[in-house]
């Protein structure tokens, strides 16, 4: 069952995507930057976790949960540390996903070439 | 500005806007939405499949997203290194660029393709020239949600 | 004088400047097209040996100088004059490439109308007495043009069926006062047009008004109508491009019938998934000066007017809100 809601919520959180890419002219840049932002306006009123908990992998592969893990992080650590927790906590959650790109995209340019 | 297209052939902007319009062959939208909504669906489906292994190696919810999303990424990075991504995502578009296989595209195609310009010019300086905004808007979004969060 | 301008901008090219040889090569893809036969050399990978695709594009570019120098056996600096252009930022390739060429370098930037610019000034400086013999060259590659226009080439995104596929190929024309060939004999200077069109990947609608009007100063200009050629191109409006061409001349009452088509739509098959056809210097590059100066030279053409178009824009450009400005120049080749 929770194998059908990840497939089923992923492929919506695509489709949508999709139906930006066809019917606008906005760039795929533009696209992932408003998942980000809109799953960062719906993490701010805990909604995007509620996702998460329903869909599993279907609410947290999707660029959106990036923003959402990003005001978690800094809402977390601001209601532990005030004001100046919404700098310090802010990538807590999404180091892992930071980093590993740079890491992978640096060790891919190392060992491979545009094909073009 | 459409001074030339008005004196010439008696159009507006707007009209001749509308003649290329119609000449514009229309986007297969239900297949693409179709491509988009399997293709994503599977990219979720084995990302449920790979948070369990991890949840079975003795990670907590929470904890096994880490990995996932690094296991991901690392996949991005590979198709693209191999130059499979691309060809994949003609066909997937918002299939494969939504999830986070999308985010590590952007950056490994743009360290790959100003390799030439070496790696610190090139690979260190334009890696994010894709990413960045998602970042950047992340943390602003962020920015602002938290400072209410610590207000109220 | 032997050339006279007629109306603000045609040129009568009344001394003969004749298009005495032609090198072509094309990519991989571009020799897997239909018009393959009419190419002097295909390379097998978009690398082509070289180290960056940037230098790739001054292999090709360097390759059909020197095929068609060695047609009229002439060596890299038996030539008086090297006009080339090319799509990079810089024209680095043509400024590389000149540097085979111990002659005056004069680089150009039409965009895509490179061709016809350089075959028009070519032309000219013959007619004019200023040179007896004149090289031309021209290129574009796919991948050094998407890097630099649009995105990293191994990035993932879906092209809209009516983007076109930037040609990976270089043309080269050596223009003599002498060696007798097919005959440039009228050029005619297009202006910068402003079609209004933001979307760079809709470039074939942004530049047909330019198209168009090139194409009205020439037949007003010389009192012709399209009918008069055997053959007329445009360079790479492709497919649905050519259709707003089309219409804008009939708005003007010229018909644009059979013997009208796009060079971009000629290149490719259906089948190569190119969207609405080739684009890129190379796109009127290798259809010109391969099977369009082959016919010409067996007779089976006689007059023909190469309406090649190139759009203004760059990234920075186009990011900033501007429309796309277009300009096309028209040559006519015609036999003696």
């Amino acid at each position: 069952m929770e194998y059908l809601l990840a497939f089923v919520v992923g492929g919506l959180f695509c489709v949508v995507g999709q139906l930006l890419f066809d019917l606008t002219s906005w760039t795929p840049g533009h696209v992932l930057t408003a998942f980000t932002v809109a799953g960062g306006l719906l993490g701010g009123v805990g909604w995007y976790d509620k996702l998460i908990e329903f869909a599993g992998a279907g609410a947290s592969l999707p660029i959106s949960s990036f923003g959402n893990a990003l005001v978690n992080g800094a809402m977390s650590e601001a209601a532990a540390n005030g004001v100046i927790g919404v700098l310090t906590g802010m990538f807590e959650l999404t180091s892992t996903g930071v980093t590993a790109a740079i890491i992978f995209g640096f060790l891919a340019a190392v060992v491979f070439s545009p094909r073009g | 500005m459409s001074r030339n297209l008005k004196e010439k052939f008696q159009l507006s902007a707007k009209e001749y806007q509308d003649m290329v319009q119609q000449k514009k062959p229309r986007p297969p939208l239900l297949k693409n939405m179709v491509v988009a909504f399997v293709s994503g669906g599977l990219i979720c489906l084995l990302g449920q499949l790979v948070l369990n292994f991890f949840i079975g190696m003795g990670f907590t919810t929470q904890e096994a997203s880490n990995p996932t999303v690094a296991f991901f990424i690392f996949l991005g990075a590979l198709a693209t290194g191999l130059g499979v991504f691309d060809k994949i995502a003609h066909h997937t578009g918002a299939g494969t660029a939504i999830p986070v296989t999308g985010f590590a595209n952007s950056i490994t195609s743009a360290a790959l393709e100003f390799k030439r310009e070496g790696f610190v010019a090139g690979v260190g300086s334009k890696m994010f020239l894709l990413a960045g905004s998602v970042i950047v808007f992340g943390v602003m979004t962020a920015l602002v949600i938290g400072l209410i969060s610590a207000v109220i | 004088m032997n050339s006279s301008r007629i109306g603000n901008h045609t040129i009568k090219i009344e001394s003969p400047a004749y298009l005495s040889y032609s090198g072509v090569v094309a990519g991989p893809k571009e020799g897997l097209g239909p018009l393959t036969g009419d190419y002097d050399g295909v390379k097998e990978d978009l690398e082509m040996g070289e180290k960056s695709f940037e230098k790739s594009e001054r292999r090709l570019m360097e390759d059909a100088c020197s095929i068609a120098l060695s047609k009229g056996n002439l060596g890299k600096g038996d030539i008086d004059y090297f006009i080339a252009g090319d799509l990079l930022n810089q024209i680095t390739v043509s400024g590389f490439c000149a540097l085979e060429h111990p002659v005056p370098f004069l680089g150009i930037y039409g965009a895509c109308a490179n061709l016809t610019q350089g075959l028009g000034l070519g032309a000219m400086f013959i007619a004019g007495g200023y040179g007896s013999r004149v090289l031309v060259a021209t290129s574009s590659h796919n991948c050094s043009a998407e890097r630099q226009y649009r995105y990293p080439t191994e990035y993932g995104f879906q092209k809209p069926g009516w983007a076109q596929w930037t040609v990976t190929g270089a043309g080269a024309a050596v223009i003599t006062s002498e060696v007798k060939a097919p005959r440039i004999t009228t050029v005619t200077w297009g202006e910068a047009v402003d079609s209004g069109i933001k979307d760079a990947s809709s470039l074939g609608s942004a530049m047909a008004p330019a198209a168009a009007a090139a194409m009205l100063f020439h037949f007003q200009e010389l009192q012709i109508d399209p009918q008069y050629y055997d053959l007329i191109v445009t360079g790479d409006l492709g497919q649905y491009g050519m259709q707003l061409a089309r219409e804008l001349m009939e708005r003007r009452n010229y018909q644009l019938q059979g013997n009208y088509t796009d060079c971009g739509t000629l290149i490719y098959y259906p089948h190569q998934q190119v969207g609405a056809g080739g684009s890129g210097c190379a796109s009127s590059a290798l259809v010109t000066l391969g099977n369009i100066y082959r016919r010409l030279n067996e007779g089976e053409l006689n007059k023909v007017l190469v309406v090649a178009t190139g759009a203004l824009h760059s990234p920075t450009s186009c990011f900033q809100g501007d429309s796309i400005p277009a300009v096309a120049h028209a040559v006519s080749i015609e036999n003696e």
